[in-house]
């Protein structure tokens, strides 16, 4: 090859480094810069609570770590390339047959194993301190069970249970109410995952796992299943809504009250609890006492339904019970095969739950 | 034409490599030890976690007599390589010949002790954890003593028909290691089943 | 010579006929054909396991999008992994072992010429099983295609209660028997670079591609047979009733997790050793100047063979290991970085104060170094498990492991195919096309790779056939599809390449990159023989002492 065009297929190669290495430093501060709090992007770099919160702080130590011996070695890297390439006049003489160095390969022994240690010690006392982390007096207990695809939430020192939103106080460091929960299966591997809140859990059947959240500003923060648990792993959504004190207490005793009765939806009501509704579904207060799906009671005090395949309305309540596999196909709620007159008084009445 | 790096004539020590069929064989008995560890790890880790059905304690009773057997017949394979490479074939097929039967008395009783514990006592692969791990670790066990078995029962045959000579040695010994194996990794199921399970 | 070259499309006036060429191919025990037939068949193989991830990439490039079923997609990336793990990347470089490590230890066959026929059948055998699925998976109990348990296959997904039907039993099957193929090859490189090397070829005196492949046979023995015995009980399970991996009956299901990993993280480094002795082949040669520091590339080498052996949960962080395993793992995976960064550095160290010469196997390697560099960092932030927590099992991760095998193993495999390529065909490919087929690749691997990290770090775990919109997913993930579509133009350019090459190609003659192991002595293709008399060497780069006699390399090792 000739000189210069080395020297141009060189110069290409390292302004299309240089050009992918920009667009990754833009893409970074796109989504590493500062956005509102009220975003729904569940960045890990947002944190929100002390789990979440120390897991960022460790990551800055190691990216920056990190991010230097990347520069060193990248610059050694295109040093060599650059320096020691073919030139054009060249006498076609072999370079010095070096073999090796036994003080190089020291410094370059021991210097990484310096930066392990370091890594590693900062990285014990993280694991530490969130694994190994007290519960104060405030603390809210959970179970959470995984199913296929949904989240089955219980606090049971509270008398509630519930499905796919999860609603906690906020936690204020002077009075801690963090959350524990305690990550149950009840088929197959799945995961909790809010991002913004906590590293993410496995709940495996037949084990017993735990984590906790302290969330320090209210919102509603998302996330999802993260192990892969069958087909419609995808749209087992979590949303988690960090409450005021007095709004948690407030919709604890919603939740805590059996089911509305409502006479004109009797109808619907009628239809819930002679068909094959109450096999799977629960509603507190009457004769539907199902586990294998979520629990009904107050399903219209949730945003959405299908563990957050869709939203709560009327249409959209519908077209699930008419069809699950048009909203989620694959879940294992099975079409309902009624007719449009009973499907639109089990409508009315599932609409009266509140 | 392959042109060839000749250098100067290098110093006069003989180049002695190791044998291909020992360094083969030791190989793959490092690959069969991996598989039997990690079935030892899982009948380990199970012990008293069956959540119903008979345990180690109720059912199983040291096999002695067949594991005297099988270790025994370490020792016969051993005396038949041996006599084969002084020459003496006789005297190989004789001891060749008893390697084969304790093979297959250790292959009959562990049969007998499982048709014991299938119909009598109702214990199967898939009763509770204790019969999945146990059927599974003796019978991993047990299908490698079949394998070993066959390929003694060929040599047998050949032997019988005269075909094996003293050069034939160092191949039975590559095969005696196998063997071996098979004695070890049934010392260490014996050990772990039938001594610490129970 | 005409009988002793490779049939492939050369003209040759006294060709047999074709079918007695194919019978050839066929029933040969010869291990540069076998070898040519292992990279031919995992060529195959990456197509195919291109296409399922087009799919995918096509499927995520918008929030809900309808391309494919979730069903569809479940089973594309289970089949995407497999493919390429199983049945692309192991046999390629099993293929590249088989071909190189007897000609360049100077021998004439690996030591069980039969049981290495045997062994590519086996693996072949496996890939046709796998496939089969998709036409078989239904069974006679209706229920299934091809697999969709993910490469991994968690239990209890993988029971007969969550996945009827027998696609999980093909995939059990299909990698129970390529594991007998691989367990075979790995018996055949370790006795034969043990027990045949050329008079005076001592253990320090080989080929580094002969050490780390006798390291990467080690792994592959003590790492594919806990999988086998893992597959075993998975079909134990699920076809006599047993309860290994049985919740209901008290069974663990992260005691699969313990055995996959205890085989799936040595399998990694089963890959990624076998490339790292490519690129300790090429960079030599083309920066004019031996590796830099033998010794300790081959103590670097085996070093991470023993070391990976105890990293396995790293993979398991989430699962709930105590504080301690989660430390202890920790610990070993930032262990392990350190011989890892010391063969990069012994690399950049060859390559300083040499006269590189940027060919395409070249080019690939420095790709390799750049890329495998970055891997490697992002591996150690995966490694301290709270961080983990929040990127395991996301598009970080994923953009981690493609990194390295794509980043990594790939280009180094596109490196070794331009460097051997004269070799294995007597033909020189096309340096023109080799460029094309780099800056594509390039191109197309960083918009992909690179970006991929981001999703991760904004919560987008992997597996899910579609996402939300409104999570910030959207961008990056346009971007990564698009890039796909550069790599599938690198790699089209790299079969016209492949295929133009072979028929029109100029011939190579023995040694066109001027090198120094014993490869580079015979013919283009070598003979059946491969060396009519066996060489003896006194060190190293025999062909180096050859060509300098005066200043030869014995006199400094």
């Amino acid at each position: 090859m000739k000189p210069s065009e080395q020297t141009r297929s060189l110069g290409r190669k390292i302004a299309g480094i240089a050009v992918l290495l920009a667009g990754f430093l833009l893409a970074a501060t796109l989504c590493f810069g500062s956005s509102p709090n009220g975003s729904q992007i569940p960045s890990i770099f947002k944190p929100q609570s002390t789990p979440a919160d120390s897991i960022f702080r460790l990551s800055l130590l190691v990216l920056t770590i990190t991010g230097l011996i990347f520069i060193i070695v990248f610059s050694l890297l295109v040093y060599s390339v650059v320096k020691f390439r073919k030139r054009g006049g060249d006498d076609g003489r072999e370079p010095p047959q070096v073999y090796g160095s036994n003080q190089v390969e020291l410094a370059w022994t021991v210097i990484p194993v310096l930066v392990v240690l370091v890594l590693f010690f900062a990285t014990a006392r993280v694991i530490h301190s969130i694994q190994d982390a007290p519960k104060p007096p405030g603390t809210i207990e959970v179970i959470a069970i995984g199913h296929q695809f949904w989240w089955e939430f219980r606090y049971p020192a509270l008398g509630v249970v519930t499905a796919n939103e999860l609603h906690v106080p906020v936690s204020d460091s002077s009075n801690p109410s963090p959350t524990f929960i305690t990550l149950l299966s009840a088929d197959t591997d799945h995961s909790f995952w809010v991002p913004r809140l906590a590293g993410k859990t496995d709940l495996i059947p037949n084990r017993e796992n735990h984590t906790w959240i302290d969330p320090h500003e209210t919102g509603l923060y998302l996330g999802q299943c993260a192990q892969y648990c069958g087909t419609q792993h995808a749209k087992m959504l979590l949303r988690v809504y960090v409450d005021s004190r007095e709004q948690f207490d407030q919709w604890v005793e919603d939740e805590k009250k059996p089911a509305v009765v409502n006479d004109q939806v009797g109808e619907g009501r009628r239809i819930f609890e002679t068909t094959a509704c109450l096999n799977c579904h629960a509603v507190s207060g009457t004769v539907a006492d199902g586990h294998f799906g979520p629990d009904l009671t107050h399903l219209m005090s949730r945003a959405t339904i299908a563990s957050g395949a869709a939203p709560n309305t009327p249409e959209q309540l519908k077209i699930w019970i008419r069809n699950p596999d048009s909203i989620k196909p694959g879940s294992l709620m099975p079409a309902m095969k009624l007719n449009e007159k009973d499907l639109d008084a089990l409508t009315a009445y599932l609409v009266t739950l509140r | 034409m392959s042109s060839v790096a000749v250098a100067r004539p290098s110093n006069e020590s003989a180049w002695v490599l190791p044998s291909r069929g020992r360094v083969g064989m030791f190989t793959l008995i490092a690959a069969e030890s991996a598989v039997f560890t990690i079935f030892v790890v899982a009948y380990i880790y199970y012990i008293g976690k069956s959540l119903s059905g008979p345990t180690p304690k109720d059912l199983l009773e040291l096999p002695i007599f067949s594991t005297v057997c099988l270790l025994s017949s370490s020792l016969t394979i051993h005396l038949a390589v041996r006599a084969l490479r002084q020459g003496r074939v006789g005297v190989f097929g004789f001891w060749w010949f008893l390697t084969m039967a304790l093979g297959a008395i250790f292959l009959v009783a562990t049969g007998r002790e499982w048709h014991h514990l299938i119909y009598e006592k109702g214990l199967t692969i898939s009763t509770n954890l204790f019969g999945t791990t146990y059927y599974s670790l003796v019978g991993l066990h047990a299908f490698h003593v079949t394998v070993g078995l066959l390929a003694i029962a060929l040599a047998m045959i050949f032997t019988l028909l005269g075909k094996v000579k003293p050069e034939h040695s160092e191949r039975l010994d590559v095969f005696s290691l196998y063997w071996h194996f098979v004695d070890v990794v049934w010392v260490i199921v014996f050990t772990v089943v039938y001594v610490i399970g129970r | 010579m005409a009988s002793d070259t490779i049939a492939l499309g050369i003209a040759d006036p006294d060709a047999r006929p074709i079918g007695e060429r194919l019978h050839d191919w066929v029933v040969t025990v010869d291990h540069k054909k076998l070898g040519i037939l292992y990279i031919l068949y995992s060529l195959l193989m990456l197509v195919i396991g291109g296409v399922e991830a087009t799919i995918m990439r096509i499927q995520l490039i918008v929030p809900h999008n309808h391309f494919v079923s979730p069903q569809v997609f479940n089973r594309m990336f289970t089949m995407h992994g497999t493919t390429m793990i199983f049945f692309v990347a192991m046999p390629i470089l099993f293929g590249f072992g088989t071909y190189l490590i007897p000609l360049m230890i100077g021998t004439r066959d690996m030591a069980f010429p039969r049981l290495n026929a045997f062994s590519f059948w086996m693996t072949a055998f496996g890939g046709l099983l796998l496939y089969f699925s998709f036409i078989g998976g239904n069974g006679l109990y209706g229920a299934g295609n091809a697999p969709d348990v993910g490469w991994f296959a968690y239990a209890p997904l993988t029971s007969r209660a969550f996945s009827p039907g027998h696609s999980t039993d093909f995939w059990t099957l299909a990698i129970l028997v390529s594991g007998i193929g691989s367990i075979g090859t790995a018996v055949n490189f370790i006795t034969t670079i043990l027990c045949m090397r050329c008079p005076g070829m001592t253990l320090g005196k080989m080929p580094l591609l002969a050490w780390l492949n006798l390291v990467t046979g080690g792994l592959v023995i003590l790492a594919v047979s806990p999988l086998t015995a893992a597959q075993i009980m998975l079909s134990i399970d699920r076809f006599l009733g047993g309860h290994f991996f049985d919740t209901q009956a008290g069974g663990a299901a992260v005691l699969w997790m313990h055995f996959f990993w205890i085989f799936g993280h040595p399998e990694v480094y089963v890959l990624i050793i076998p490339c790292f002795a490519f690129a300790s082949e090429i960079i030599p040669v083309f920066s004019r100047k031996p590796i830099f520091g033998y010794p300790v590339m081959v103590g670097a080498s085996v070093a991470i063979g023993f070391i990976s052996m105890s990293v396995w949960a790293h993979h398991m962080f989430t699962v709930g290991m105590s504080s301690y395993g989660n430390a202890f793992f920790t610990a070993t995976t930032m262990v392990i970085a350190v011989p890892t960064g010391i063969k990069i550095f012994n690399w950049i160290g060859t390559m300083w104060g040499g006269k590189i010469q940027f060919r395409a196997p070249m080019l690939f390697c420095i790709g390799f170094l750049f890329q495998f560099l970055i891997a490697g960092l992002t591996g150690i932030m995966l490694g301290a498990s709270p961080f983990n927590w929040q990127l395991g099992n996301s598009y970080f991760v994923v953009a981690h492991f493609h990194y390295v095998i794509v980043g990594g193993i790939l280009f180094t495999v596109f490196g070794a195919f331009y460097y051997w390529f004269p070799k294995m065909s007597g033909r020189m490919y096309s340096e023109a096309l080799a460029k094309w087929h780099f800056w594509l690749f390039l191109i197309g691997f960083h918009l992909t790779f690179d970006f991929m990290h981001i999703p991760g770090m904004l919560g987008m775990p992997r597996r899910i056939y579609t996402y939300e919109p409104g999570r910030g997913w959207e961008i990056w993930n346009l971007i990564v599809t698009i890039g796909v579509f550069f790599q599938i133009a690198g790699v089209l350019v790299f079969v016209v390449n492949l295929l133009w090459s072979l028929l029109k190609g100029e011939p190579a003659g023995n040694d066109p990159w001027d090198a120094w192991t014993l490869e580079w002595s015979t013919t283009s293709p070598p003979p059946d023989y491969n060396y009519a008399t066996i060489p003896v060497v006194e060190s190293r780069r025999p062909l180096w002492d050859l060509k300098h006699p005066e200043d030869p390399d014995w006199k400094y090792e």
